[in-house]
């Protein structure tokens, strides 16, 4: 199970609390905005979390005044195992 | 782009060198066809009776998304007949024929909608059975309204199909976008915490699909997948609509071209030789700049010798003209197509625009090209849709295909004329 941040760009207005509790997971980008550090594509937008980085990031989730962070637990990539029409 | 509408049937002004000839398939049933052109060069069909059997069609037949993504179609529906089922009690599902056609070089989905929209409709049909009798919606451009509405009056059971106007901007026909619309009449992109296949209109699990898509799902549903895989190639099999557009006078014309076409022999085709141009937009204004030479148009394959059709989105660029300053126009206006939600989109699309305006307008400038390659990296993957990432990608495509005209650019020339740094 592993837990993402996830980012509603929508409602971000980059004001910096959730790159101050995370500095090891997020950076922020020349206009204030989080950026994930060291991750590409959609990984910016649901940042896979290290168990190390739960609780700032429970806080972060807790603490943004834009309610614009969401923790996401264990979603289930989409898979190759489908079978049609079941 | 006004003469979409006059290009059908699409007579091509060469013969054809290469393999892209192909029998009209989607638009076999001629201009403007009403319910009785349509039954009478289709033959009649039952598509409210289509069962999962029809996923297993598709899923048979290979079919992905003809609106961009190039998604297996088979997929998308097999995951949202499965969000219909996980709940406590089952949702109705929801299926949107998108044909939103924000992407200012298309002007396939229009000519489909005008000339066969009861072929969609049948394709909306089938699906919506599919998935258990689906709510059903057709999402389409003023264009293309009176068209479907007409032919939803016309034929049985048209009244369960709700026809709802998209309006005229870019990212209209995201998905999120589409259903914002048709839930809320804004069709800007929402945050997705789950896919829409999930959790879409009101809540229900809801398919987004393309109207070509869907007019090749009733293609499917009526002859079967062997007879798709007739046309194309094992890894791209069927057929699908081009938009072809290039320097006068060459006229825009809509193609239906063989899965796997190569580029240059879809370029003869639409009347273009490709030794008299400099590049080729494939995709649409989310794609990529590529050589007119050398490239098949196909979802899957390597890079160097392979381009996604995406929205089927084929322009061409003539030796003259300069394909930084295409570019720039390009990114000025997917920067002015930003719907002003996410902080990296709203800031970051005009920063590239200017930082790349900067280099056409001839800026002796080294710093300019990684300052954009930067900005690029910057915004990727930080939206709710994909508009950064989209026009990320058109721009690196130029920074490869011109790295030429970059060098000479922000060495104080451009190597076409007419260009303000010449």
């Amino acid at each position: 199970m592993k837990t993402h941040l996830h980012i509603d760009w929508t409602s971000c207005d980059g004001r910096g609390l959730c790159a101050e509790l995370l500095p090891g997971v997020l950076d922020r980008d020349d206009w204030g905005y989080p950026v994930a550090r060291g991750k590409v594509g959609r990984e910016r937008t649901d940042v896979p979390l290290r168990d190390a980085d739960r609780e700032a990031a429970r806080e972060a989730v807790f603490l943004c005044p834009r309610l614009a962070l969401s923790l996401l637990d264990g979603k289930a990539p989409e898979t190759g195992k489908q079978v049609p029409g079941q | 782009m006004s003469q979409a509408n006059d290009t059908y049937p699409p007579v091509p002004l060469q013969p054809a060198q290469d393999t892209t000839r192909q029998e009209p398939r989607l638009l076999a049933a001629g201009a403007d066809a009403g319910w009785e052109q349509h039954v009478g060069t289709f033959g009649s069909s039952e598509p409210h009776t289509a069962g999962p059997g029809l996923l297993e069609a598709l899923a048979e037949a290979g079919l992905t998304g003809r609106g961009g993504a190039a998604f297996e179609t088979w997929r998308k529906a097999t995951a949202a007949a499965g969000s219909v089922r996980k709940g406590l009690f089952p949702a109705r599902p929801v299926v949107i024929a998108n044909g939103a056609e924000g992407e200012p070089l298309s002007f396939k989905d229009r000519t489909l909608l005008t000339h066969a929209p009861h072929l969609v409709i049948d394709g909306l049909i089938a699906l919506a059975a599919a998935l258990g009798g689906a709510e059903m919606y057709v999402y389409a451009p003023a264009a293309g309204l009176p068209h479907v509405q007409r032919a939803v009056g016309e034929r049985p059971r048209g009244k369960r199909i709700r026809v709802v106007q998209a309006p005229e901007t870019f990212i209209s026909g995201e998905s999120s976008a589409v259903v914002n619309m048709i839930a809320n009449g804004s069709a800007v992109p929402t945050d997705q915490r789950r896919r829409l296949s999930e959790s879409g209109l009101n809540g229900r699990p809801t398919l987004v699909v393309n109207v070509e898509t869907l007019a090749q799902v009733a293609l499917i549903a009526r002859y079967g997948a062997q007879w798709f895989r007739q046309a194309g190639t094992g890894t791209d099999p069927g057929t699908r609509l081009v938009s072809v557009s290039g320097p006068a006078p060459v006229r825009d014309v809509v193609l239906e071209v063989p899965g796997g076409a190569p580029l240059s022999a879809v370029l003869r085709e639409a009347g273009m030789d490709p030794a008299a141009l400099s590049a080729v937009l494939v995709g649409g204004y989310h794609g990529r700049w590529v050589r007119p030479a050398g490239h098949t148009l196909s979802p899957v394959g390597p890079p160097s010798r392979v381009v996604r059709p995406g929205a089927g989105v084929i322009h061409a660029l003539d030796l003259q003209a300069c394909g930084i300053q295409a570019t720039a126009r390009i990114v000025s206006y997917l920067a002015g197509q930003s719907a002003r939600q996410c902080g990296p989109c709203m800031f970051g699309l005009p920063a590239m625009a200017s930082v790349l305006n900067r280099i056409a307008g001839g800026e002796a400038n080294p710093r300019l090209a990684s300052e954009l390659d930067r900005l690029g990296r910057l915004v990727s993957g930080r939206g709710a849709c994909r508009h950064p990432e989209g026009t990320t990608g058109l721009v690196s495509s130029a920074l490869e295909v011109f790295a030429a005209d970059f060098r000479a650019h922000v060495s104080g020339y451009c190597t076409g004329p007419g260009g303000a740094a010449a």
